[in-house]
């Protein structure tokens, strides 16, 4: 009964964002530094530092502890550039991706909002309302070495890591050790002789929150880093094809994989991150050994369990290597979250904003109240206190290669369709050549 | 003289129909009738939500919805859902409303209680309920106490029975709701009635039988109506119980047009699918008015003024 107002509600919102974008049109392209509040539209084209300019800030941080660090950046990075005002507008993760799209539509978008770059930003490229840093971060983006890559489209950078994420296995040492493990898996094999111990020990050996789907995604995208060579899969990102051979190949591992029914009892129904009950609140609790997900996690863990022990139980090891496989053993799979600015904010305001996100004091208070993920600065990652978390980064440092979430490094429609099918397939329905045509399906 | 003075009237009458009826009809036009035509229009385009609409497609995201085996999956378990919700939630609220209409000790309390799910947001109801589901959760527990062990599955993860678990949940939150509805409808039904039926030697069957469920009829057809209205277009619950998984074992109309149209980026597609749940519940209600509610609403509604 009420999703059929959501209907009418999303048709409405639709409408007058392009109602609104219809009227606006023909002015955005005179006026230059418009921004969107009144305290700065007296700003002038030629203003650099002595004008007052307002910039309004959307991000994900709606909960402590990460809104009391952008609300304390914002204080210490206003108290030295005073002509500068940042508005902190906190929207819940999950909004992004629908209010994005319909403010980039509307004549008065964000000057500044949050960015998980590859596909999706390409996508946003598209509207010509995101402002091209390249020139302006060029002086210091090199000390982010070659993360900030993800943030690219077509070799500029319209956007701006302030975190890296990184994938991978996060273990209980404690169960492992119960089980007679000495050290975590190196090859696929191995893993799978270790989850036969764990069985055998009645602990269930990986959790998964299948029930997001995207957890699924990450198997299958970690078989295909193993069996392809890093070219083939930054082509297949920007071509959206998977025809090389080697992504059949990672389906068939894949299959392998599941039929050695690693998983957690009625693991399709699972969550990810929500209660205990979830595959991230399974490890936390001690009902499975292990689970393969983003550096994010012991956080979210922390969040579902009593168990005071956990950060020294935890530990971390990288995607085992597959057997003859023709990619890279290092490389890894993540990507990170960054801000992008618009072609509304006033510049160099905005630039510098996001360069104070990435200078080192700041990286560091990140990591150390927040941890939102790996700092983008690499002079910030002693700062990580949980050890687990330490090889993870060095992990990511160490990569050759790292490759961007693949339904984040393709348009959003492909990456969704490619979700679902792996999903669809770890549920026994569809097939492994449906991984394969998903992202060439049409819309 | 006489003639002007009705001249006069007429015009006021028209003016005073204007003013009245003109805010009325802008926020309806506004409101209502312009974002179904706009939703119309978009639903023939490709389009992501970025930049103008150029691409344009015709029926082509019609075509593909009703190529999709998915979206012919989710019109079955919106289908599946809609009968259910009849066949089961119908007699069930009716035979829990005759009986809360007897008078007995505690009954407004008892009351209270039926009617408490209906008031939860479902988005509450929806996690409660997936807490309780979890494997070795409350639900497996109770079956276990109560010798019933046997019964237990995977209620959120085996794809025959999901669809079915989430109709238990579903009924769960909306049954309060037909049970009020039918409440209302017995309290308007004379005791008088009852009683002279009563003492022409009807037995308590055939009182509610033949004199107590045809007068609840009108009550009844309008639950009909709402119940299957709400069970075309439910999202809240299934979304939030199973996300319409897993491998779309439970996706209705309406979580396909949010996963496959909107979490995709394909507005264009989203308001084609959106349009499709529209004509579903339109054709529906218009049908059903005109067969079925027709002989409620005749004589209740004022004809043109002459």
């Amino acid at each position: 009964m009420r999703s059929r107002r959501a209907c009418a509600a999303v048709a409405l919102a639709v409408a007058t964002a392009t109602a609104v974008a219809a009227c606006s049109s023909g002015s955005s392209s005179s006026s230059s530094t418009s921004t969107s509040t009144g305290a700065s539209s007296s700003s002038s084209p030629s203003a650099s530092t002595a004008a007052k300019v307002t910039l309004t800030w959307w991000n994900n941080a709606t909960a402590q502890p990460l809104l009391g660090v952008w609300q304390s950046v914002i204080k210490s990075f206003e108290a030295t550039h005073p002509n500068i005002t940042i508005q902190n507008v906190p929207i819940q993760n999950e909004q992004f991706t629908t209010k994005i799209p319909l403010a980039l539509q509307s004549g008065s978008p964000p000057d500044i909002y949050q960015q998980w770059g590859g596909g999706q930003e390409a996508t946003q490229v598209t509207s010509g309302k995101l402002t091209n840093l390249t020139s302006s971060v060029s002086s210091w983006i090199g000390e982010l070495g070659s993360a900030a890559a993800g943030w690219q489209v077509k070799g500029q950078q319209y956007g701006v890591p302030f975190d890296l994420h990184v994938v991978g296995f996060w273990y209980r040492k404690d169960l492992f050790a119960t089980a007679g493990i000495t050290s975590p898996p190196t090859t696929i094999a191995q893993l799978e002789s270790d989850d036969a111990k764990l069985k055998a020990k009645g602990i269930a050996p990986i959790a998964i929150g299948s029930k997001d789907r995207w957890p699924d995604a990450f198997y299958w995208e970690y078989f295909a880093v193993r069996e392809c060579p890093s070219a083939t899969i930054k082509t297949a990102m920007t071509s959206v094809s998977l025809t090389p051979a080697c992504f059949t190949k990672a389906s068939a591992d894949l299959t392998a994989f599941l039929k050695t029914n690693p998983f957690q009892a009625a693991f399709l129904g699972t969550p990810a991150q929500q209660g205990a009950g979830s595959s991230a609140g399974l490890v936390a609790n001690g009902k499975a050994a292990m689970e393969l997900q983003g550096d994010w996690d012991p956080s979210v863990m922390a969040g579902v369990t009593t168990n005071k022990k956990l950060s020294s139980e935890l530990g971390w090891f990288p995607f085992p290597a597959v057997t003859g496989a023709q990619g890279d053993a290092t490389a890894v799979l993540g990507g990170g979250d960054g801000m992008s600015c618009t072609t509304g904010a006033a510049e160099p305001a905005c630039a510098e904003f996001l360069q104070y996100l990435d200078s080192t004091p700041v990286q560091e208070q990140l990591i150390k109240v927040a941890s939102p993920g790996l700092p983008a600065n690499p002079a910030a990652v002693s700062a990580i206190s949980l050890p687990a978390e330490q090889t993870a980064a060095a992990a990511d440092k160490a990569a050759s290669y790292v490759a961007t979430y693949f339904d984040t490094a393709m348009p959003t429609q492909p990456g969704q369709n490619l979700d679902n099918a792996v999903a669809n397939f770890f549920a026994g329905q569809g097939s492994s050549t449906a991984i394969i045509s998903s992202v060439t399906g049409p819309a | 003289m006489a003639r002007s003075t009705t001249a006069d009237a007429t015009v006021r009458k028209k003016i005073e129909l204007t003013i009245l009826l003109a805010p009325a009809l802008v926020l309806f036009v506004g409101f209502v009738l312009l974002p179904i035509v706009i939703a119309a229009y978009y639903s023939l385009f490709n389009w992501t939500g970025y930049g103008p609409l150029s691409d344009f497609v015709g029926m082509r995201n019609y075509t593909f919805a009703f190529g999709d085996p998915v979206f012919v999956q989710a019109i079955e378990h919106t289908l599946i859902l809609t009968v259910l919700a009849l066949v089961v939630q119908g007699p069930l609220s009716l035979g829990i409303a005759l009986l809360l209409n007897r008078k007995f000790r505690g009954r407004g309390f008892l009351r209270l209680i039926i009617f408490a799910p209906y008031v939860l947001p479902p988005a509450v109801t929806a996690v409660m309920w997936s807490l309780m589901l979890y494997p070795g959760g409350f639900v497996d527990q109770l079956l276990k106490s109560v010798g019933l062990g046997g019964l237990i599955q995977e209620w959120l993860a085996n794809l025959h029975i999901v669809l079915y678990t989430n109709f238990v949940v579903l009924t769960w939150q909306y049954i309060g709701f037909g049970i009020v509805l039918l409440l209302a409808g017995l309290q308007g039904i004379p005791v008088e009635l009852k009683e002279a039926a009563a003492i022409d030697g009807a037995t308590p069957w055939q009182v509610t039988r033949r004199v107590t469920i045809p007068l609840l009829a009108p009550t009844i057809r309008i639950w009909v109506f709402i119940t299957v209205i709400g069970s075309l277009q439910v999202f809240d619950v299934v979304w939030i119980l199973t996300g319409g998984g897993p491998a779309n074992a439970s996706t209705t109309m309406a979580t396909y047009m949010f996963l496959d149209g909107f979490r995709s980026l394909e507005f264009g597609y989203g308001t084609a699918i959106a349009v499709i749940l529209f004509a579903f519940c339109f054709v529906f209600s218009l049908v059903y008015q005109r067969f079925a509610l027709r002989r409620d609403t005749a004589g209740a509604l004022t004809r043109a003024v002459g």
